[in-house]
């Protein structure tokens, strides 16, 4: 269990980011899960190498166009839209 | 650089680019969507570039391929090794949250542009160009019941927005140069020498619409720091505050942003204040830049291997991708080979259109008739228009007719020009249409000694004239051939027949 990996400060300016808004309470809820999670992947460091294929190189396709979704498909997920466009709130 | 009161200080200006432009291939970076321009909003979007769940990006060959033609025409490196990168901010342009990019491996590096500018040779140096995706782009929009165009509006009066993923994923170039640039009118040069490589190489189209957009670092400096060959030492730029000016979409939005924002720099350094190291927003109506909220530094970016993309090893692609020549060059080989001068030759090869253009018709009829006809009556007469040769690029065939009719002195060169020419880009006629309305074509001798016998039987009194010695009677005679043959006769000829036929 860290206590230093992560503080609410940290865990404020990586909300900001994200543009999530986290009450006072929340942010030291949140940077003492951070901790816990980042400590998990410590465990990592216990599993043994092994053999494996090797890595992919060079992976493209050709420039050639494929159908898209039409606009009602490509919509068919968003909360909100309007005259074929997505609608999200404001931004600054 | 410290707010220090010295009015009297010798400043000198230091400007790099990052310049991405729009690489033309027929689909997007990272799916096989059309990058054509759309005319309804989200209709050439799918899984992938709507960032879902799930699905899963795969390089386009072609977006590959261009960027090695650019590191080749710059003289730039191709790593071994190539690899992108998630850069991550949350912004509704990006429906991923992430945009993929190249970080520490880009896939050119340290290449050089060289470039003409007030009659001197420049070069600078191109820190690095890599591959991305763009972005969706963004509506601001306000309440209301007006059309949906009436309440469009700037960013700070919106109440929501509205997003299309048409343009998000299609590829894009970002070239970033050393800060090399000691004067807005240099930028301005080096951009159109930028556009005009990538255009050879085929791999840019001027014409669309945010295809090119730049953002520009700037700050200022004592004179005294930039040594005779105009290198700056690094401390010095360093301790320099710079700011990064963005949303410049022009060679000439450049200049004057730049311009606008070295006068701003130098005022407040002049008079003892700081600058703020900041972004500006360009304000094109306005001409000036405007400081923006400050956003996230580098490191917020939180950039890292895009896992979904396999490395690229393409270095071996610069030997077997082959480049067609290149503006320079080709300008060179045009004086030398058609014995053009240094202005024609720059003309003919603005762009690479109009240099084949005059190549084919150089090939069939008189290098220097087709100079003239290409470098100074068509680019003159659709300057003159506003027009470029992008415009008429379906009708090149008809300006060959044209060129073909003058070559073959089929017709008069002022003819073709001040008629045929000019209505054919009025009009949209076709030059052999032209030719017969107006019946321009040369007239045959025949025609001519017919003209000439009319023109003497009408003309009694003149004929008299002239046999008692006034000579101004001939120039009236010569005159109403002319009118019969519609010009298209040689004024000196017809006076030789004329004479002929009074005197015998």
């Amino acid at each position: 269990m860290s206590d230093s990996a992560v503080d609410s400060d940290e865990v404020r300016h990586v909300a900001d980011l994200a543009r999530v808004d986290l009450a006072e309470e929340e942010l030291e809820r949140f940077a003492e899960q951070f901790g816990e999670i980042l400590d998990a992947f410590e465990t990592l460091d216990e599993v043994p190498e092994i053999e494996r294929e090797s890595d992919l190189v060079n992976v493209m396709r050709p420039d050639e166009v494929r159908d898209s979704l039409d606009q009602e498909q490509a919509l068919q997920n968003a909360p909100e839209d309007e005259e074929g466009f997505f609608k999200g709130p404001k931004v600054s | 650089m410290t707010a220090q009161a010295a009015e009297s200080r010798d400043l000198a200006v230091v400007i790099g680019l990052e310049v991405h432009v729009q690489l033309e291939t027929d689909t997007k970076i990272f799916c096989g969507c059309s990058t054509e321009p759309a005319e309804e909003p989200n209709t050439n979007t799918c899984p992938v570039c709507l960032g879902l769940p799930g699905a899963l990006p795969v390089l386009n060959e072609g977006a590959v391929e261009a960027a090695v033609k650019v590191g080749k025409a710059i003289g730039a490196s191709i790593p071994e090794e190539t690899a992108f990168h998630r850069k991550n901010y949350y912004y509704p342009d990006l429906p991923k949250n992430f945009q993929i990019t190249q970080y520490d491996a880009p896939i050119c590096q340290d290449g050089v542009l060289e470039f003409g500018h007030e009659g001197e040779r420049r070069s600078v140096g191109i820190r690095r160009a890599h591959l991305e995706e763009d972005p969706g782009s963004i509506k601001h929009v306000r309440e209301g019941t007006e059309s949906l165009e009436a309440r469009t509006c700037s960013i700070d009066r919106a109440d929501y927005t509205l997003i299309d993923y048409n343009r998000a994923g299609t590829p894009l170039m970002e070239i970033v140069t050393e800060p090399d640039f000691r004067d807005p009118a240099e930028v301005r040069a080096f951009l159109e020498k930028l556009e005009e490589v990538l255009e050879y190489l085929g791999v840019f189209d001027p014409t669309r619409d945010g295809s090119l957009r730049i953002d520009a670092n700037l700050s200022v400096v004592d004179a005294e720091d930039v040594d005779a060959d105009g290198e700056i030492d690094e401390d010095v730029l360093e301790e320099a505050n710079r700011t990064e000016v963005k949303n410049i979409s022009s060679h000439k939005g450049a200049e004057q942003a730049l311009s606008f924002e070295a006068s701003r720099q130098k005022k407040l350094l002049e008079s003892g204040r700081a600058v703020a190291q900041e972004t500006r927003h360009f304000n094109e109506t306005h001409g000036n830049t405007v400081a923006m909220r400050s956003k996230e530094e580098e490191k917020d970016y939180r950039y890292f291997r895009e896992a979904d993309l396999p490395p690229l090893q393409v270095s071996d692609w610069k030997d077997e991708i082959e480049i067609p020549e290149l503006p320079d060059a080709r300008r060179e080989r045009f004086q030398a080979e058609y014995g053009l001068s240094a202005e024609a030759a720059s003309k003919l090869t603005s762009t690479k259109q109009v240099a084949d253009f005059y190549e084919q018709l150089a090939r069939e009829y008189d290098a220097d008739l087709v100079a003239t006809w290409v470098a100074d009556n068509l680019l003159g007469e659709l300057n003159y228009r506003d027009m470029d040769v992008t415009d008429i690029e379906d009708r090149l065939e008809e300006i060959a007719t044209l060129v073909e009719l003058v070559a073959e002195e089929e017709i008069t060169a002022k003819n073709a020009r001040e008629t045929v020419l000019r209505g054919m880009l009025d009009d949209g006629d076709d030059p052999k249409t032209i030719v017969d309305r107006e019946g321009l074509g040369k007239t045959s001798g025949d025609a001519v000694q017919e003209a000439v016998e009319e023109a003497i039987e009408e003309n009694p009194d003149a004929v008299e004239d002239y046999h008692s010695g006034e000579d101004g009677a001939i120039n009236f005679l010569v005159g109403q051939v002319m009118q019969k043959t519609g010009g298209s006769a040689d004024p000196g000829e017809v006076n030789g027949l004329l004479r002929e036929e009074l005197e015998g």
